[in-house]
């Protein structure tokens, strides 16, 4: 078959770069807002029935916006094997942190409620806190440790070396990027719950949502500026590539340059949108979370979500995973992904199911909208969570 | 015994995997069982079926989200444990995954809220459609991951690529219309509904044995044991159908579940009982059955079947060749533009066994100089242990075979309406049924031992070591881990039991209808039975 000629190899390549970039968007702005609601819990439910309040907001829909999660792990392994390969066997004591926390969560959710018992309960409240909290963390921490390169090493194997440690991934940079993230989901969480509950778990809510907004466009902006001042150094390309040339990463030489993440900016400015719609959304937020107009609130945060990420994949552009240790071997979009059947396939696939995934889900989200308080949990006390 | 960082890595991911397969078989076969007793209530209107669904549901929803918990850690443990095989066949590998989350998962996790907390907000019709979506969802799941699975058995439509150190996608229609994939999917599946049929069954039993929850307990049993009959079928006629295929294709497995060392002429005898022996390369004692493994594998009576000793004999001559191919590749790694044309030819030749080539590393750095020695060691790693091979499949093979029986008999009480005469003469049947309930789940385990148990040496067969395939961690790293998912998955199948047990014994909302149960019949009869103690 040669239908996969249809689409050039580099094209491809750079559509399934958006591809991840959807993917990822999609997970924070999904299952992030659960994160934020599920790191919130303990802070602003006081008492048991508020405590079920806030976790019936997101009660039915989690589960589906967890696959976000899953698929974010598949589609990478299917599109970038290298990548796959590397960021998880390298960060394998954080990946294990993460799933662990991650185990946790579904079964507090549906375990949660079974018996009556207060210990139980506060129990499995601290679960879902850890299962969301802990994941937002160590997420943004590998993000902090993706943009300051990672020291890994290939052999002509393409078989990778990790010189790096489990406590090495926790720099300054790193954590703040991993506060960005736990700050940026708090302000989604407390967006979803003005937005889906009522009584005085919203007025709390705001409150942490507001301190949370704050604090995350103060991180956001000292993280931009340690980018632009060069004490996060970024990475170039220093060798000749051609977009259609095959997945290996040894093809290429790459180097490590004060300011390489702000080249992108400089020669296409209106990248700048990017960390703009970042502050936007995260400004909007904070305005507005006090007021009544909560749809617009859970706009904004969405925004927040999309610019930040944006600004992260658009600086480092086209690194996807840049080796401090052997700069040559970093990964790009060029000499990381699949073949180019494979991405082909894989296009078709996603251009299928994901509109159908995306209909669904909103007719799902449709069908149980509804603000949820005290009353609807007693009035449903048996299916409620 | 000294585990390295291989064994430790298989030890996690058979862990992991068994873990997951605890809950897998259940989701597969409830959720059908679950939209099967909801279209009865939207076609009859009748109530009791609605009871059915959210008795049983709340059953299916205590075990489900443990399979989706442990499932998590499927999808990155590739990655974590195993980097060097997701280079080497992401290409090829990664692909049904992701269409797995995009097909299926997605379907099923969305919908499953709605199942849960739709029944006020839609009508009966939407529900319905919801709860087989839910089903029709975990199904096809199933079969994106046999796909993958199927693939690592019996590796279609790929080539390997210097170029990019890698196997890629020459077909992907092979991959996906991979026969081994589509034999082990509707093994597995159906082995999943056998799985949910035992379970209802003896559930079911239990309530008439207390006579509790009579209405729902006969409806219940009814369904579960016409629908665990036909399953139980379809579990051994294709599970058989997979033995066919692994005849073609992994001759090694086949002789080792058979322990048969030595080629017999055609059509070759069935052990049933053996003891073999790894070191003397015999069976120190076996009770023979003559022809019936002929017939099976071969479906023919002059078709021979090798033994191992003539399997390991065709290795060597791949793993000399595996050792050209192994040299040429290196040459041309090394120096990808300037290598010579002849060299290229040369690893073209033999890159059939390039996988071959690499069982020879773990013996020497310089695979093309083997030695005779090197090379007998590395055939006879193609050999996995026998003994446990020989006797997982059997207990598998003896379940596939009682559950048959079971559902018989089950469906022959209730589909000429004598269920209670099982409940007032034949209790010890009843029994029976409950004590069965954890069969089917060491009959999966079994099987799914088998069947990667026997793929060893292979993670990919013939194509990839599972010693070749692993991360580059630390022994105390994956000690770390593989002590941390023990702890924490434990912890949670103990909840998972617990609250089982405790809504079983709640049992469903017998709603008004419900005629009262002679509790008194029940409590005379000597050694009625109770649940085993939380």
């Amino acid at each position: 078959m040669i239908l996969h000629e249809l689409i050039d190899y580099g094209t491809l390549k750079m559509i399934w770069w958006l591809l991840l970039g959807v993917l990822l968007i999609g997970f924070a702005a999904t299952d992030g807002f659960d994160m934020g609601v599920g790191a919130l819990l303990p802070f602003v439910a006081e008492t048991d029935i508020e405590r079920r309040v806030v976790i019936n907001t997101i009660g039915p829909t989690w589960e589906g916006n967890q696959v976000w999660f899953i698929l974010g792990g598949g589609a990478i392994f299917a599109a970038w094997p290298p990548l796959y390969a590397i960021s998880f066997s390298g960060f394998y004591l954080a990946m294990f942190v993460v799933l662990a926390a991650m185990i946790l969560r579904p079964v507090a959710f549906k375990y949660r409620s079974k018996r009556p018992d207060p210990a139980w309960r506060t129990a499995w409240d601290w679960a879902l806190f850890v299962g969301s909290f802990v994941p937002a963390l160590v997420f943004g921490v590998a993000v902090g440790n993706v943009l300051l390169g990672v020291p890994f090493t290939l052999d002509s194997d393409l078989r990778m070396t990790y010189e790096g440690s489990f406590f090495g991934l926790f720099s300054p940079f790193s954590l703040l990027c991993g506060l960005l993230s736990v700050s940026m989901l708090v302000v989604h969480g407390s967006a979803w719950l003005s937005m889906r509950a009522r009584g005085d778990v919203v007025v709390r809510a705001r409150r942490f949502g507001s301190i949370a907004a704050i604090l995350a466009i103060a991180l956001f902006a000292l993280g931009g500026y340690l980018v632009a001042s060069g004490y996060v150094e970024g990475f170039r390309i220093t060798s000749a590539i051609t977009p259609d040339m095959p997945a290996d990463p040894l093809a290429k030489q790459a180097v490590v340059e004060g300011t390489a993440w702000m080249r992108n900016y400089s020669v296409h400015p209106v990248l700048w949108l990017a960390p703009a719609l970042g502050f936007i959304g995260l400004l909007g937020a904070l305005v507005l979370l006090q007021s009544r107009m909560d749809a617009l609130v859970f706009a904004f945060s969405k925004m927040a979500v999309f610019g930040i990420i944006s600004t992260v994949g658009v600086s480092m552009f086209p690194f996807i995973l840049p080796s401090t240790a052997q700069p040559d071997a970093s990964l790009t979009v060029w000499d990381a992904s699949s073949s180019h059947r494979t991405l082909f396939n894989m296009l078709v696939a996603t251009i299928i199911f994901l509109p159908l995934i995306l209909a669904y889900t909103a007719w799902v989200y449709k069908v149980l909208w509804g603000k949820v308080d005290e009353e609807t949990i007693e009035k449903d006390n048996h299916t409620a969570y | 015994m000294e585990l390295d960082i291989v064994d430790l890595s298989r030890l996690q991911f058979a862990m992991t995997a068994l873990y997951h397969f605890l809950f897998v078989p259940l989701t597969l076969g409830l959720s059908i069982l679950l939209a099967t007793m909801e279209t009865v209530y939207v076609m009859t209107g009748r109530e009791i079926w609605k009871r059915m669904v959210k008795f049983w549901g709340t059953l299916f929803g205590i075990n489900f989200v443990l399979g989706v918990a442990t499932g998590l850690t499927m999808e990155f443990q590739f990655g974590m444990n195993w980097a060097y095989f997701s280079q080497y066949v992401g290409d090829v590998f990664g692909a049904p995954l992701a269409i797995e989350g995009l097909m299926a998962f997605f379907l099923e996790a969305t919908f499953v809220g709605l199942f849960f907390f739709g029944w006020d907000k839609l009508s009966r019709r939407g529900h319905l459609a919801a709860t087989w979506m839910v089903a029709i969802g975990t199904n096809f799941s199933a079969l994106w991951i046999l796909i993958a699975n199927g693939w690592m058995q019996h590796p279609v439509g790929a080539v390997f690529n210097p170029d990019t150190m890698r196997m890629e996608v020459s077909s992907f229609f092979d991959v996906l219309f991979n026969p081994v994939a589509q034999a082990k999917f509707v093994h597995t599946v159906s082995a999943g509904y056998v799985t949910a049929a035992m379970f209802m069954l003896g559930i079911s039993a239990w309530y008439m044995l207390q006579g509790r929850h009579l209405q729902i307990a006969k409806r219940s049993m009814a369904i579960a044991s016409a629908f665990g009959f036909a399953s139980a079928l379809s579990v051994v006629v294709l599970g058989d159908e997979s033995g066919y295929e692994a005849n073609l294709n992994q001759k090694m497995k086949l002789a080792t579940i058979e322990a048969m060392w030595d080629t017999e002429p055609a059509p070759a005898s069935f052990n049933l009982i053996a003891l073999p022996d790894m070191a003397k390369r015999e069976n120190v004692f076996a009770i023979e059955v003559p022809y019936v493994m002929g017939l099976i594998a071969t479906r023919s009576l002059d078709t021979v079947i090798p033994g191992i000793k003539e399997l390991v004999e065709h290795s060597k001559d791949r793993i000399r060749q595996g050792a050209v191919a192994w040299d040429a590749l290196q040459k041309i790694r090394a120096n990808p533009e300037a290598v010579g044309e002849d060299v290229r030819e040369t690893f073209r030749q033999n890159a059939d066994s390039l996988g071959y080539g690499y069982l020879l590393l773990p013996y020497t750095d310089t695979p093309k100089e083997a030695t005779e020695e090197q090379i007998d060691a590395a055939a006879w790693s193609t050999v996995p242990e026998v003994l446990p091979m020989f006797y997982a499949f059997r207990i598998m093979v003896a379940c596939g075979f009682f559950f048959i029986l079971m559902t018989t008999v089950f469906f022959y009480y209730s589909s000429s309406g004598q269920l209670d005469v099982l409940r007032q003469k034949r209790r010890w049947l009843l029994h029976i049924a409950v004590w069965s309930i954890p069969l089917p789940w060491l009959a999966c385990e079994m099987g799914w031992f088998v069947a990667e148990y026997g793929r060893q040496p292979w993670i990919i067969e013939s194509m990839l070591p599972t010693s070749a395939a692993v991360s580059s961690l630390t022994v105390t790293e994956v000690l770390l881990t593989l002590a941390g998912f023990v702890a924490l998955y434990s912890t949670l199948l103990v909840v998972e039991i617990t609250l089982m047990i405790k809504y079983i014994k709640i049992g469903p909302d017998d709603g008004e209808a419900e005629e009262v149960p002679p509790l008194a019949a029940a409590r005379t009869v000597p050694g009625a039975m109770t649940m085993p103690a939380e």
